[in-house]
């Protein structure tokens, strides 16, 4: 299911990398997730929006297999992964940055790194055929040199920012074509949120693929191609990011205080 | 309906949902499940009392010890299956009744009422006085307490010499019903009188369940940060289980002592108080009739069946155990009324309402 | 003490006292002031990481406020637990229902009409009175809507079906004061409705304090709204005084760092202090 309305991914491949169909998904019978339809292809970066409580956050863990959805289809490449365990993602190459961190805490950042699955067999093929790269704990450590220094100690002796790095290289290494994220600079003061930007801003250029949930609405506007506004579990605006910018009014009703 | 000052009235914000196939239905196939269990219990009162005209003393003996066994059970269902409160320690007032009952039986009197309400009573308080500290504990902990007083318990019995230590009590007179009466040697008679103590004890169990403060440890089983919620205390009513299942386990325990003639440590051990535990999660928990259907059918598979499988009987019981937990989440309680249901559900070719209320 | 600055005239029936929640460095709760009138609705809005569920958790009973007070018609229940407060008339919903899951509803909400007018502790069945507790329990169901699902295990009812149960089990035990937690959370654009117009329905002498994330149902159902942010009361009035709100716009609307302006149509959409009231600046 291809909206005429949203804007091609530009450069690289047409190809659509994650089609979110018709997704409705919630806890315990409850509807948060609203027949929620959204694609997005490969190299792009979008960001999702929203008041809290629409269900944003539900919808990244529907995608990631942490909540199982009561309708509709995720595709990933073409394969329909909808209520698949999270190791199935991961191995279809979708990996999460959650809210809140959460990394390990009695494991120093060097094993809290280690312990991410590998490259499978199926994604070494591809890595062979040169189709993205590889990475690993060095690579990690290149991107993030704060994380080096801090190797030896425990999760829980990290600041946020550090945390945040953390967990985005533990996704890095299960070597995704798709990252979700979760409000990465939630908790974070503007300086550090400044720092995780500059490294998320690295990945999207070597053409990650990224659906960022934020409220922090210029991270949100530096990182992404694209927005999409979810209210009470539906979305109910897209726009390129120019033009959301553009439409100060919309915006204020959609995130505002209406 | 009876009209009450305060609160509020229908109004036109009670939006009615069209009634579903099984709204109606429910209530009356209720009513009609209610009707057939009385007509079940009256047939199985009547096979059980009419038990020793058909079996010799060995077998009658042995369904008096059923019988004992199942009322101890049902204290623990009370607990466990009513209130939400799995307990290892029902053994403990088990055997203050046993004692109690024997006793009085060597020292006081031989009537076998007196023995009854004694043996009540003691245990009701040592209940009040132990629970008033347990339940304050909820969960693992409250188990593990409960199986300290246990314990506790076993261990005293087996040190102290006024109740005869190690050795027990024996030579426990038997009982007579009224003053001057005969004393009752005969086994079936005997059984009689510890069936009549066994209904007796389910009455008591099952009328609290159907009482105002069966709902409030209904509730807390259910919920109880809910309860705290609309402004109960939950600690009387957990207090107040926990009385009433020690009296009933107080009850079986002289139902035990006027049978066997004996009581000694060894019948308060920890697996006494495991096995009944099982009884309960194998009946079905919460539905009284069940557990007892459970310490019949755990009794009779250690100590009957066991002779027919050179002696492995706890062993087929850990095996049924297993097969319990995993294909019976409800018990045997939960097999007999899921296929009640399906029957009346094909019979009215809708669909029916959830669990209903025990 | 000090009643609110927005002039009120009706009788308050909840007033929260410069209010403080502490948990060693981190302050949750920050010197929050609020008054809700007898009869009237009253929303509890913020961003994310406000305080509300802090704030609510205070005034429900379950967690204990560092320093203020809370006062339900005069009285102060500062020191009282949830049982106190329930029996004092404040009532709270619970946002992952936490109703007798295993119980049928006309069940649930006879245990609140039980321990609200029967006795609770009772060993042993009353025909009559047994029957007068279960007529009241069915007054309320209807109230709710609920009738044709008397008999149906609460565990087998709909996530909305749940919500409307809990307005039950609250009303059951004659509350002054319910606060409910975000109510239409995981609930159909049907279902939300349904719930806005019981809540409409609900009668004067209950009091109502609703947090809630929906603005739409905020902005239906209440008379007046306070707003969180960071902790702190940043705004309190009707719902047109806070729609047009700067600094509650701000709140909302995280603007991040400030040199450039985020939105091209508005150049001053950013960081506007009120002159007057240093209170009300967004903390950064």
């Amino acid at each position: 299911m291809n909206l005429s309305s949203e804007p091609a991914s530009d450069g690289g491949k047409p190809s659509t990398l994650l089609e979110i169909a018709d997704l409705v998904s919630g806890y315990g019978g409850s509807l948060v997730v609203d027949h929620v339809t959204l694609d997005i292809g490969v190299g792009e970066s979008v960001a999702l929006l929203g008041r809290n409580g629409v269900g944003k956050t539900t919808l990244l863990e529907t995608v990631m297999g942490w909540v199982r959805p009561t309708a509709g289809r995720v595709l990933v490449d073409g394969q329909n992964l909808a209520g698949a365990a999270p190791h199935a993602l991961a191995r279809a190459g979708v990996a999460i940055v959650p809210q809140g961190r959460r990394v390990f805490a009695p494991l120093t950042v060097e094993d809290n790194l280690r312990i991410a699955p590998g490259r499978s067999r199926t994604r070494r093929a591809e890595v062979r055929a040169g189709e993205h790269r590889t990475w690993t704990v060095d690579s990690v450590y290149d991107l993030m040199p704060r994380l080096a220094e801090r190797r030896t100690n425990l999760g829980s002796q990290l600041s946020g920012g550090e945390q945040q790095m953390l967990s985005i290289g533990r996704a890095l290494l299960c070597n995704p074509r798709l990252v979700l994220l979760d409000e990465p600079s939630d908790g974070l003061a503007p300086a550090v949120v400044e720092q995780v930007g500059q490294v998320l801003r690295t990945l999207v250029d070597s053409g990650l693929t990224l659906l960022l949930v934020e409220q922090d609405l210029r991270l949100a506007f530096d990182l992404a191609d694209r927005v999409v506004v979810m209210s009470k579990g539906c979305i109910v605006h897209r726009a390129t990011v120019p033009d959301f910018r553009a439409d100060g009014h919309r915006a204020r009703e959609l995130l505002g205080i209406g | 309906m009876t009209s009450t000052s305060g609160g509020p009235s229908p109004t036109s914000a009670s939006i009615e949902r069209p009634t579903p196939a099984g709204g109606v239905g429910a209530s009356s196939s209720r009513r009609s499940r209610a009707r057939l269990g009385r007509l079940v219990g009256l047939a199985v009162f009547l096979v059980l009392a009419a038990l020793p005209i058909f079996l010799a003393p060995y077998p009658i003996s042995l369904a008096g010890r059923i019988l004992a066994f199942a009322l101890l059970v049902v204290s623990v269902d009370v607990l466990a299956g009513l209130t939400g409160l799995p307990s290892l320690g029902q053994i403990a007032y088990f055997g203050v009744g046993a004692y109690t009952g024997g006793l009085v039986a060597i020292h006081a009197s031989d009537n076998a009422f007196v023995q009854l309400g004694a043996g009540v009573l003691v245990a009701a308080l040592v209940a009040a006085v132990t629970g008033a500290v347990a339940v304050r504990a909820s969960g693992i902990v409250f188990l593990m307490v409960t199986l300290a007083i246990g314990e506790l318990t076993h261990k005293l019995a087996d040190g102290l010499d006024a109740v005869g230590a190690s050795n027990g009590l024996a030579g426990i007179p038997p009982i007579t019903l009224y003053p001057g009466g005969e004393p009752l040697v005969l086994a079936g008679v005997t059984y009689w009188w510890v069936l009549l103590v066994f209904l007796i004890g389910f009455g008591v169990a099952a009328t609290v369940s159907r009482s105002p403060l069966g709902r409030s440890m209904r509730g807390v089983r259910e919920a109880e940060p809910r309860l705290a919620a609309i402004g109960q205390l939950s600690y009387a009513t957990k207090l107040a289980a926990y009385v009433i299942a020690g009296a009933i386990a107080g009850a079986a325990g002289t139902a035990w002592t006027v049978q066997t003639r004996f009581i000694s440590p060894g019948d308060l051990a920890f697996s006494v108080s495991a096995i009944a535990l099982l009884s309960v999660v194998l009946g079905g928990a919460g539905t009284l009739w069940g557990p007892v259907i459970g310490a019949a059918v755990v009794v009779l598979i250690r100590d009957w069946v066991s002779g027919y499988v050179s002696g492995h009987g706890e062993l087929l019981l850990g095996l049924l155990f297993i097969v319990a937990v995993y294909a019976l989440p409800n018990g045997l309680a939960g097999v007999a009324s899921g296929r009640l249901r399906r029957r009346r559900a094909a019979m009215a070719g809708a669909p029916v309402a959830g669990e209903g209320q025990p | 003490m000090s009643a609110g600055a927005m002039g009120e005239t009706a009788k308050p029936m909840l007033q929260v006292v410069d209010l403080t929640l502490r948990y060693g460095a981190l302050t949750a709760v920050d010197s929050v002031n609020l008054t809700v009138s007898a009869g009237s609705r009253h929303a509890l809005i913020g961003p994310n990481g406000a305080g509300k569920s802090s704030l609510f958790a205070v005034l429900g009973g379950t967690i204990r406020a560092t320093t203020g007070q809370i006062l339900i018609d005069g009285e102060d229940v500062t020191a009282q637990n949830e049982v106190g407060r329930a029996r004092r008339g404040l009532l709270r919903t619970f946002q992952h229902s936490s109703l007798f899951m295993g119980l049928s509803a006309v069940d649930n909400v006879r245990l609140a009409v039980e321990r609200k007018e029967g006795s609770p502790l009772r060993p042993w069945p009353s025909r009559r009175r047994d029957r007068r507790v279960t007529e009241r329990a069915e007054e309320f169901l209807e109230t709710v809507g609920l009738t044709s699902r008397r008999d149906d295990i609460a565990e087998s009812l709909s996530h909305g079906e749940r919500r409307q149960l809990e307005v039950a089990l609250v009303l059951a035990c004659s509350p002054r004061l319910v606060l409910f937690d975000e109510p239409t959370a995981g609930m159909s654009a049907a279902e939300t409705h349904r719930f806005a117009e019981l809540v409409e329905a609900l009668p004067s002498s209950v009091t109502t304090v609703i947090v809630e994330h929906d603005l739409d149902v905020v902005y239906r159902l209440a008379q007046r709204i306070s707003v969180l942010a960071a902790g702190r009361l940043i705004c309190e009035g009707t719902p047109d005084d806070v729609r047009a709100d700067e600094a509650v716009n701000e709140a909302y609307l995280r603007a991040g760092r400030s040199e450039e302006p985020l939105f091209t149509d508005r150049p001053a959409s950013l960081s506007v202090t009120r002159p007057d009231d240093e209170e009300n600046e967004v903390p950064r």
